[in-house]
């Protein structure tokens, strides 16, 4: 059978995490359509077709569709799925918010947020914030399922030539209208949600380094965080603190600076792909858990790795 | 305006999940359950709105066993008017919760509902989202702002992006972010006079819906340890790890 | 801050504090007299949490108590079935012959339990009986008249940050007055330590008070190595044998066990890590067999009162009793405090009953404990703690006389000699102790161990782990001591820091860890820390404990 994902994309462009979930997809079906439900999309449905995991574009392009408000989307994915054993979406707040309007119209129950497949009906998620893991299986007839990004590859993005299908555009009655978005209010993304996130702990020894810190957040687009000796220590807001107590992350790229790693601050950032420690002392704990360590004293190594950094955008611009 | 509150009761946030030695799910018994914390800036945010004069009565629902008592009165104690427990000895899957509650919905008539964006445990962030569909109402996930005027409902929701403002319009069912509110501590005095208010039980049996589970769980076991990787020697060696490695910058 | 406006409750009794005292007083006065108010105030998010102990448990009180608590589905399900006391030397074990060990160390009859869960148990029984238990509530403050009689208590404001400033959450704590205040908050209550000395309460002791710090972690382990019903107690290896402490290795339901470990508060080595003296016992042959394959599901820690009848207070004040462990009930050569205090709080109920309904005065008590099982016990067990301070094998051999030929009955009484936090000696004279590195399988490191407590405290709140002196520290204990609170804390709240600006070491206190053990409140040097209530419902989530 065909598998079905829906995409993430601003009109413009695909979101990342459509090229995770058409990973995720591979898994189950050589078949994968991409359904882009959008405002305008003439372009993204042509550089889509080049994705090579996809067989077909199904495209439904109507000015409504430009805010995905998910009571207008919903019945034309709905409407599509008899077609296909798996629907897939990003499980980011695109797809949680979407989906399982779908779910209620399709009268299936839906599985979230898998971060990974072991056959056509069994997955895997994490339940208890990444607590415990669970293997679920389902017999229902479609399957439906928000997929981590970052949990799966990103696909390539080129090498294919897919067919694309327009599809007419369903209209329903809607009371919500779209206001706008403000993206990230700061300049540095959200702690919560961010590709990259710079933390540091007590090593950084008062606030006035932490502005090492922003320097490094600014060079590679990340958030900022911290851990809970910090935030005691009065180095940096509580708001900004990962751990148990404080936000759980999983960015692609957690770099810890002078954290020596207790577990209370291990809890909230253990689920990150993949995770740098930079501290003085080789024997702290969090050089057991990264997957790259350095011990260095922070003061010397922060600076450098910015100057690499600019170093590698040289060469590559 | 009436205002209807689905609370879940979970393990509390704090406790240190433990994985049973048989795999078969996550150990409960003998530890601590508290009210679902985005449920709780449900009560808050419902709480506010009497005490802004927006809303005239607010109830709270909840589905479980008996012991589910407990977050219902607490959510009387923060302030909610009056409990509705449906009471299942079974878990219940986010479609088969979203339908019991349209059928209290349809009972009670509230103008909005409000919600946690997602229970603690199961963590699948769905209910809000098809009770809404069920219902035809319209749906804000996510919210951290709401405000509401001659019947017109703004509300800010947290996305990956940032933040999203809507309009919409009542009835509505919305689901809340911890960002929402600060939830109120249950002062002693309010816990002794939650005692007394209301709470009716409801047989879930009596509802005629289809409540069994649609996906099964094989095995819960404990996250894989990460293990540790490897100590570079300099700077310029992990930079380039990143960049050409894991790919990651 | 200027005065708030506080609520006020009124009650017959005020309870401070859900463990089995009070809650065996609530459950008393219940059926004493079904028409009583009673209100337990319990600092815990639910009651239970907060309660960790070993737990071999008597059920003598709890017989008297509700004498058909078999069939009331109580958590006391299993019988010891066997027992050995062994002496530990870092590689070998040897056991103590059963014949040679007193009754007192003998537990036929008894059953291993979890007393975190009877407890829960207990607060579910007393308030089918009408008791009103309020879990998340600490009493901060005791209430007085203007004859200075206890009225009751106030509840800990909640919602203030760390600089006692009102959040948006702010709740005012409430006055609770009543009849009677009990106070039942365990080894080291904070009101307890208020009224010994408002009222001199200790002033005919002839000893001062004795206590101990007591670990506790309960593992699930490979069902090949579990034997239903074990009990084994140990002494020596890694103590140094001028050190009073032992272990203990309780086979529980599930696979599980409970092993601990108990050390006196009057070491004299300010470089001694309790917590590490417990986790190195852990690496004993014996103990690393038993251990394998196994997985750690649960820590805890909390001070223990061992002072026995030569330290114990007068129990009653105008307005208010003291009980349990917040007195000092505690039976020590049994290494048991829960039927006793079970007890102390059956009589409290007994004497506030006629207090309240027969104008009998509080001091009745007196002599009702004194013509108690209770007493006697106390009385027998009265030699043994302070034999120990000769050193082990001469304090065993004692034992084995005063215990085995004479019944306790020896016509003098032994005296503990120093308070606990008058032990230490300087660090320049004392040995430097290394303990091996945690494995972090069947050792772990301090924050690990907290972890599994599900310890927390609202962030932000306002410390509460008081310096008298905030710089005596820095000049005294961290000088004199090399600071000793960063080894005896059993949570890792007390670190020592290079101060940059000051140039000099400082004491920072990282108050969230803390699990509520008392331990830093006992045995500081210069008496300078002070325990106070945080934010009710905070510290650990203890479970199964």
């Amino acid at each position: 059978m065909s598998v079905l994902v829906v995409a993430e994309h601003d009109n413009k462009n695909l979101k990342s995490s459509t090229l995770n979930t058409i990973s995720a997809a591979k898994k189950l079906s050589e078949d994968i359509h991409l359904l882009i439900l959008g405002n305008k999309i003439e372009d993204l449905a042509k550089s889509s077709k080049s994705i090579q995991l996809v067989k077909k574009v199904i495209i439904c392009d109507h000015e409504k569709l430009e805010n995905q408000i998910p009571e207008l989307s919903s019945p034309i994915i709905s409407n599509l799925a008899e077609n296909y054993s798996h629907i897939l979406a990003p499980s980011s707040t695109f797809g949680k918010n979407l989906l399982p309007r779908v779910s209620a119209l399709l009268d299936i129950t839906q599985i979230s947020d898998i971060i990974g497949i072991e056959s056509q009906d069994t997955f895997i998620r994490p339940i208890y914030a990444g607590n415990a893991i669970s293997y679920v299986q389902t017999d229902q007839k479609i399957n439906l399922m928000t997929v981590r990004p970052t949990s799966f590859e990103k696909c390539e993005e080129t090498g294919g030539d897919a067919a694309v299908e327009n599809i007419s555009f369903i209209d329903s009655e809607v009371k919500t209208t779209f206001v706008s978005r403000e993206v990230s209010k700061s300049d540095r993304p959200e702690l919560g949600n961010a590709r990259v996130v710079v933390s540091g702990g007590r090593g950084l020894e008062n606030s006035d380094n932490f502005k090492l810190l922003y320097d490094l957040a600014d060079k590679l687009n990340a958030a900022v965080g911290a851990s809970r000796a910090a935030v005691d220590s009065g180095y940096i807001g509580n708001e900004y603190q990962v751990g148990q107590t404080g936000k759980m992350v999983a960015p692609e790229l957690y770099i810890a600076v002078g954290i020596s790693g207790a577990i209370q601050h291990l809890a909230g950032m253990k689920e990150s792909k993949v995770i740098v420690a930079i501290n003085k002392d080789l024997e702290a704990p969090i050089f057991n858990i990264a997957d790259y360590g350095l011990s260095s004293d922070l003061f010397q190594a922060i600076p450098e790795i910015i100057k690499e950094l600019d170093l590698l955008n040289q060469i590559e611009s | 305006m009436k205002v209807l509150v689905a609370v879940k009761r979970v393990v509390d946030y704090k406790v240190q999940i433990r994985v049973k030695s048989d795999n078969s799910g996550v150990e409960t018994q003998n530890v601590k359950m508290s009210v679902n914390p985005p449920d709780e800036n449900a009560i808050e945010e419902a709480v506010k709105l009497k005490e802004q004069g927006l809303a005239n009565e607010i109830i709270s629902v909840s589905i479980g066993d008996d012991k589910s008592q407990d977050v219902l009165r607490t959510s009387m104690a923060m302030g909610i008017d009056r409990s509705i427990l449906v009471k299942s000895q079974n878990t219940l899957e986010p479609l088969a919760v979203a339908k019991t509650l349209k059928i209290i919905i349809d009972k009670e008539k509230p103008d909005l509902v409000l919600m946690g964006k997602q229970a603690i445990d199961d963590d699948s962030n769905q209910t809000g989202q098809i009770l809404s569909a069920l219902l035809n109402w319209p749906q804000g996930c996510f919210i951290s702002n709401l405000k509401i005027e001659n019947n017109k409902v703004f509300i800010s929701r947290e996305i990956d992006e940032g933040i999203e403002n809507l309009e919409t319009s009542l009835p509505a069912v919305l689901t809340c972010d911890l960002r929402l509110n600060t939830p109120r501590f249950a002062s002693l005095p309010n816990i002794m006079k939650a005692k007394k208010k209301p709470l009716e039980t409801i047989d879930i049996d009596t509802l005629g819906i289809d409540t069994s589970s649609k996906i099964k769980t094989l095995k819960v076991i404990e996250p894989p340890k990460r293990k540790a990787g490897i100590m570079v020697n300099d700077v310029k060696e992990l930079v380039q790890k990143l960049k050409y490695e894991a790919k990651v910058i | 801050m200027s005065e708030v406006q506080r609520e006020e409750l009124n009650y017959d009794v005020v309870i401070v504090g859900a463990g089995p005292a009070g809650l065996s007083t609530a459950i008393k006065l219940k059926q004493l007299d079904t028409n009583l108010s009673i209100c337990v105030l319990e600092k815990a998010s639910e009651v239970g949490a907060h309660i960790l102990s070993g737990n071999v448990f008597e059920t003598k009180a709890l017989d008297e108590l509700i004498p058909n608590w078999k069939v009331l589905n109580s958590p006391i399900n299993t019988s010891v079935t066997s027992e050995d006391f062994l002496f530990y030397t870092k590689t070998k074990s040897m056991k103590v012959p059963n014949l040679f060990l007193p009754n007192v160390l003998k537990n036929h009859g008894n059953y291993i339990i979890s007393l975190s869960n009877l407890c829960k148990w207990l607060g579910e029984f007393a308030e089918n009986l009408g008791v009103e238990i309020f879990p998340g509530f600490a009493a901060s403050k005791l209430l007085y008249d203007n004859d200075q009689k206890v009225i009751g208590v106030q509840t800990g404001d909640m919602g203030l940050d760390k600089n006692f400033k009102p959040k948006d959450n702010y709740e005012p704590g409430i006055n609770i007055k009543g009849k009677v205040t009990v106070l039942s908050e365990g080894c080291r209550g904070h009101l307890g330590k208020e009224v010994l000395k408002k009222f001199n309460l200790d002033s005919n002791n002839k000893s001062p008070q004795q206590y101990g710090i007591g670990f506790k972690e309960i593992w699930e382990i490979n069902s090949e190595n579990h034997q239903l019903g074990k009990v084994s107690h140990s002494v020596g290896w890694p103590l140094e044998s001028d050190t009073y402490g032992g272990s203990f290795c309780y086979h529980a339901e599930n696979n599980q066990i409970y092993l601990g470990y108990v050390i006196g508060l009057d070491y004299k080595n300010p470089y001694l890590s309790p917590y590490d003296e417990f986790q190195q016992f852990k690496t004993h042959p014996d103990i690393k067999k038993l251990l394998e394959g196994g997985k750690r599901i649960s820590y805890g820690a909390r001070a223990l009162i061992e002072g026995g009848l030569q330290s114990l207070p007068q129990m009653y004040m105008p307005g208010a009793l003291l009980i349990g462990c917040d007195a000092g009930t505690l039976n020590m050569p049994k290494i048991k405090g829960s039927h006793t205090a079970m007890k102390s709080g059956i009589i409290a109920a007994e004497v506030i009953n006629d207090h309240i309904n027969s104008n009998k005065e509080l001091s009745e008590y007196e002599s009702k404990f004194k013509n108690s099982w209770v007493y006697e016990e106390l009385y027998k067990a009265r030699n043994v703690k302070p034999s120990f301070q000769w050193g082990l094998i001469p304090a065993m051999i004692f034992t084995g006389l005063d215990q085995k030929i004479f019944g306790g009955k020896l016509p003098f009484t032994l005296q503990h000699k120093h308070a606990d936090h008058e032990s230490l000696i300087p660090a320049k004279k004392a040995k430097k102790i290394t303990y091996p590195k945690y494995d972090g399988v069947i050792t772990f490191d301090k924050p690990s161990s907290v972890y599994l407590s599900g310890t927390n405290h609202a962030d932000d709140q306002p410390n509460h782990l008081l310096l008298n002196d905030k710089d005596l520290s820095t000049n005294f204990t961290i000088e004199k001591y090399d600071e000793p609170a960063q080894r005896y804390c059993p949570a890792g709240v007390y670190e020592v820091e290079f101060d940059n600006d000051l140039q000099k070491k400082v004491l920072k206190i990282n108050s969230q860890n803390c699990i509520h053990c008392k331990t830093c409140d006992i045995k500081e040097p210069s008496q300078n820390i002070e325990w106070v209530t945080p934010e009710g419902g905070g510290g650990p989530i203890y479970s199964g404990t």
